[in-house]
């Protein structure tokens, strides 16, 4: 048993002076520039008289009651759930085959399938790109002469072509969330509904997948925050006019030039996860207290 | 693997080929002899890598990119190591609350960061230098060194300090003897994943970057919109060759799916 | 004088109290235990003397100073710990060494004592050793001899043998108690092995729940325990409950139908304690029946089923016939082999 130097109130302020040069990097660059954003999202700005410091409404009017925004919102929503989906369909089944691997195999999958993750997402895109490319591209090419489809089907610059790149991206924070609560599973207790005569399959949907359940949707937490911020697969895949929350930002900000519109923008995509992401997890946590303690 | 069937090997095959295919496919066209791009079968030629050399543009923003990377690197470490051990170490209020900010970062989708970086420097009149960038990246990095230096100093045996002191050691010298020397290989792999998420970052750098102080996956972003052709594919294929380096490092020296679990729950993007 | 005091120290944790009224004066040269079972805080007491923890209340004096207000790197005490805390970059010698350096003793004295410090706790040729590459045993005499190179004027160990197996702590417990005479150094020990303590110590501090339950010699709390805490955490004891009663001016003590006269000052309804190996059956005395009857090896094991509940008695394998199992028995012992507390209302 260790006993913490703790409840001490020289260790306090010790630990304070320690964590105070992060704290205060991080409040002069992380909170004030957040607040200033916020703050942004008030301003006026015009073609030509650039940006007012005045503090109006109308940026939120405007999102708030322009359809082109809640297309452009519910888009990104849509496309951020299905990435989720997928990952959930596949990945879930996968951690589950790359845990009842052995030894070698197992490290070395498991470094391919989370490997991506760290490997640039820009290269990783472009390799979307490639496959989908047009009619001949080599996905369409595969399709056909294994006789799934008769025409080719479009795949740059539509949400299927955007939601399978982010699904790609996104794979392995649901493989990793799916593994972890894995690893914690005990294997006898798999062994023991097997003695007790259930069948494999009963076995995952009985045991492994109530067990595991909060590993998926912390992961599809994960996996839905960063699909609805993504910003470097949409905008290559989607092209310029399939705009989602972030790539019009992005827009706002260094093509229209409007910083306060384009921060409204930031500051919605931010609330709205921030809500979605906080009440999932109390949510979650609320359902699986006991696995929790 | 002979504890999952046949049907379950099938799949994995599949999904396999699913997460490799478009990084393969990047690597094989960089090696095409053509002009355009082609999935070469029988000639493979260095062609478009040597033609990397005539366009210094993307020499720059990738000695950029590695400059970034290994500096912010180093300056979160400076920041996260302190931080780390406050937070590891001792018991004081707002505790939790610090810890929750110190990885907000992860939590703030990229795109708003950049856009609150891109404000706050052009006021304070350092838009577009490489000083904002290091910055910008020092915090976006934070989280990760912080992560990991975290659980090298949650995970090591306190008594051990604690026989440090009790020997004559000062804070200092407990420190740089045996807390250093513990936590180190935490402290390095934080280095490396730090490095990795900088020189991989494009979402927030985009906002902050300026022709002279472009990394390269912004290059790259900006080359691409305007056309894929090999060369692109050359300079991603580099690219994806660093990344594997690192990461078969990292693998090996602290194992993979450790690194990115560290204590927290959600891995990096 | 006392070497080491400490004067009703406590602490408390927010709402709990690990430690309540510890008082205790170590003699140079001693040889101290703190007995007690897990979390009833013994670490919490030992840390407070290494100043790893600050008492709530109370104050430490070492040789007459106050030892509170000293940070735990100027005390000067050598510590062991029970995970051996060794410094795992470092090899046995520069271990060992770390303690010296931090007193800038010179090199050559400093290379001599290393030297020396190994070689009393048996691994002379370990220098160069990794921890990682030493055996608990071995792992534990590295910590023993960092500990003891500095010369510490008071030895503290918390529950040093515990991750060894029982071969090796027994070994590493004669070890221990020689070179601690050898040296003579004030020694103070935690565990809850109440064996080691019995066998090691000069002076036991029995613990329960943050307080002191008795100090003594190793006889005297085994023998004249102070409560019925102590009597059943010191080996196995039993306690039977009987009556002072007066008849014709004569007190006697009676349990079932077993008496002897009661001791002057007795009265009403008391607790009598008596170890089981203290025990023999006789013709007449406090009647049972054997409901058990266990081999093992050098003595025998009854459980029995007396008028007065439950008893154990342990009988010497001395070749004599035993009784059996299901047989009508009285169990008797001697005046001076039980030890009597007033009964507390329960
Ligand atoms: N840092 C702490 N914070 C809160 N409570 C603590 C702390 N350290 C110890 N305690 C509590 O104080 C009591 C005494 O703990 P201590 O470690 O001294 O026990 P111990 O006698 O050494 O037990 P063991 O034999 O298990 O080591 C326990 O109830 C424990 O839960
Ligand atoms: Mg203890």
């Amino acid at each position: 048993m260790s006993t913490t130097v703790s409840a001490n109130p020289s260790d306090a302020r010790t630990g304070l002076t320690l964590a105070l040069p992060a704290l205060m990097l991080f409040t002069g660059v992380v909170v004030i520039p957040l607040a200033m954003t916020v703050l942004l999202s008030f301003h006026d700005w015009g073609q030509y008289k650039g940006i007012e410091p005045v503090f109006i409404l109308k940026n939120w009017i405007e999102i708030v009651s322009d359809p082109y925004y809640a297309e452009m919102f519910w888009r990104t929503f849509r496309v951020a759930v299905l990435a989720t989906l997928i990952t959930a369909v596949f990945g879930v089944p996968e951690a589950y085959i790359l845990n009842r691997m052995q030894g070698p195999w197992k490290g070395l999958f498991l470094l391919i399938i989370i490997g991506p993750l760290l490997i640039s997402v820009v290269a990783r895109t472009l390799g979307w790109a490639l496959l989908f490319g047009g009619n001949n591209g080599l996905v369409n090419k595969l399709l056909m002469t294994s006789g799934l489809i008769a025409s080719p089907l479009r795949f740059m610059f539509t949400e299927t072509g955007m939601v399978i790149a982010l699904a790609h991206a996104m794979m392995p924070f649901m493989v990793l969330a799916v593994w972890t609560a894995l690893q914690r599973l005990d294997p006898q207790v798999e062994n023991a509904a097997l003695s007790l005569g259930a069948g494999s399959f009963t076995v995952i949907r009985r045991i492994v997948l109530p067990q595991i359940m909060p590993g998926v949707l912390s992961g599809a937490i994960i996996v839905f925050s960063l699909s609805a911020s993504a910003f470097a697969t949409p905008a290559i895949i989607g092209g310029r006019r399939l705009k989602v929350a972030a790539t019009l930002a992005y827009d706002e900000f260094l093509n229209t030039l409007n910083w306060p519109l384009g921060a409204a923008v930031a500051v919605l995509l931010l609330i709205a996860l921030v809500l979605i992401v906080v009440g999932s997890n109390a949510l979650i946590e609320r359902r699986y207290q006991e696995m929790f303690r | 693997m002979s504890r999952n069937g046949p049907a379950a090997l099938v799949f994995h095959t599949l999904f396999v080929v699913f997460m490799v295919a478009p990084i393969v496919v990047v690597c094989w066209v960089a090696f095409t002899p053509e002009g355009f791009l082609s999935i070469p079968t029988t000639n493979f030629s260095l062609r478009w890598f040597k033609a990397l050399a005539n366009y210094p543009e993307f020499v720059h923003a990738f000695a950029v990119s590695l400059w970034l990377g290994a500096l912010s690197s180093c300056v979160a470490l400076l920041f996260a190591v302190p931080a780390a051990l406050a937070l590891s170490r001792y018991q004081f209020r707002g505790r939790d609350a610090l810890s929750a900010l110190f990885l907000s970062p992860l939590m703030i989708p990229h795109v708003v960061l950049g856009i609150a970086f891109l404000r706050f420097f052009t006021s304070a009149g350092i838009g577009g230098t490489f000083l904002a960038l290091v910055i910008a990246h020092v915090v976006v990095v934070f989280p990760f060194a912080l992560r990991l230096t975290l659980a090298a100093a949650t995970g090591m045996d306190r008594s051990v300090e604690m026989a440090a002191i009790s020997l004559g050691a000062d804070g200092w010298t407990m420190f740089r003897r045996v807390t250093l020397p513990a936590i180190l290989p935490g402290i390095v792999s934080g280095w490396m994943l730090a490095f990795i998420q900088s020189f991989d970052d494009l979402t927030m750098t985009i906002f902050l970057a300026t022709p002279g102080t472009e990394t390269l996956p912004v290059r790259m972003f900006l080359y691409i919109q305007d056309n894929i052709d090999p060369l692109v594919t050359s300079v991603s294929a580099s690219v994806i060759a660093i990344t594997m380096t690192v990461l078969i490092l990292l693998d090996r020296c602290y194992g993979l799916d450790r690194v990115l679990t560290a204590k927290g729950g959600d891995a990096g993007r | 004088m006392s070497l080491l005091e400490l004067d009703r120290v406590g602490k408390s944790f927010g709402p709990n109290t690990a430690v309540e009224e510890f008082s205790l004066a170590v003699t140079k040269g001693e040889f101290i235990s703190f007995l007690g079972p897990s979390g009833c805080g013994k670490t919490t007491t030992l840390q407070m003397i290494a100043g790893f923890l600050d008492p709530s209340h109370g104050t430490i004096r070492l040789e007459g100073k106050d030892l509170v207000a000293m940070p735990p790197a100027k005390r000067g005490l050598g510590i062991v710990f029970q995970s051996y805390a060794l410094f795992p970059h470092m090899t046995a010698a520069e271990n060992v060494a770390f303690g010296l350096e931090m007193r800038k003793v010179p090199r050559d004295e400093r290379d001599e004592r290393v030297r020396k410090a190994l070689a009393l706790v048996g691994l002379a040729g370990y220098e160069g050793r990794h921890p990682r590459r030493m055996s608990g045993g071995q792992q534990q005499r590295v910590a023993l001899a960092r500990a003891l190179v500095i010369r510490p004027s008071v030895l503290l160990l918390d529950e040093p043998l515990s991750n060894l197996d029982a071969r090796l702590r027994e070994d590493m417990q004669i070890e221990l108690r020689q070179i601690q005479r050898n040296l003579g150094t004030t020694t103070i020990l935690v565990t809850h092995d109440q064996i080691e303590a019995m066998s090691l110590s000069d002076r036991i501090v029995v613990m329960s729940k943050g307080k002191i339950e008795q100090i003594g010699t190793p006889q005297q709390v085994y023998e004249q325990p102070a409560s019925a805490f102590v009597a059943q955490f010191l080996g196995k004891t039993n306690e039977f409950a009987a009556e002072v009663e007066r008849t014709a001016g004569l007190a006697r003590l009676v349990a079932g139908s077993w008496s002897a006269p009661a001791p002057a000052g007795a009265t009403g309804t008391v607790t009598i304690s008596v170890r089981p190996e203290r025990i023999s059956f006789g013709s007449s005395g406090l009647a049972g029946r054997i409901t058990s009857r266990i081999f093992q090896g050098n003595h025998w094991l009854f459980q029995c089923d007396t008028e007065c509940g439950p008893a154990i008695v342990i009988r010497q394998n001395d070749g004599q016939p035993q009784p059996d199992q299901g047989e009508t028995v009285h169990l008797i012992w001697q005046d001076s082999d039980m030890s009597l507390r007033a009964s507390v209302a329960a």
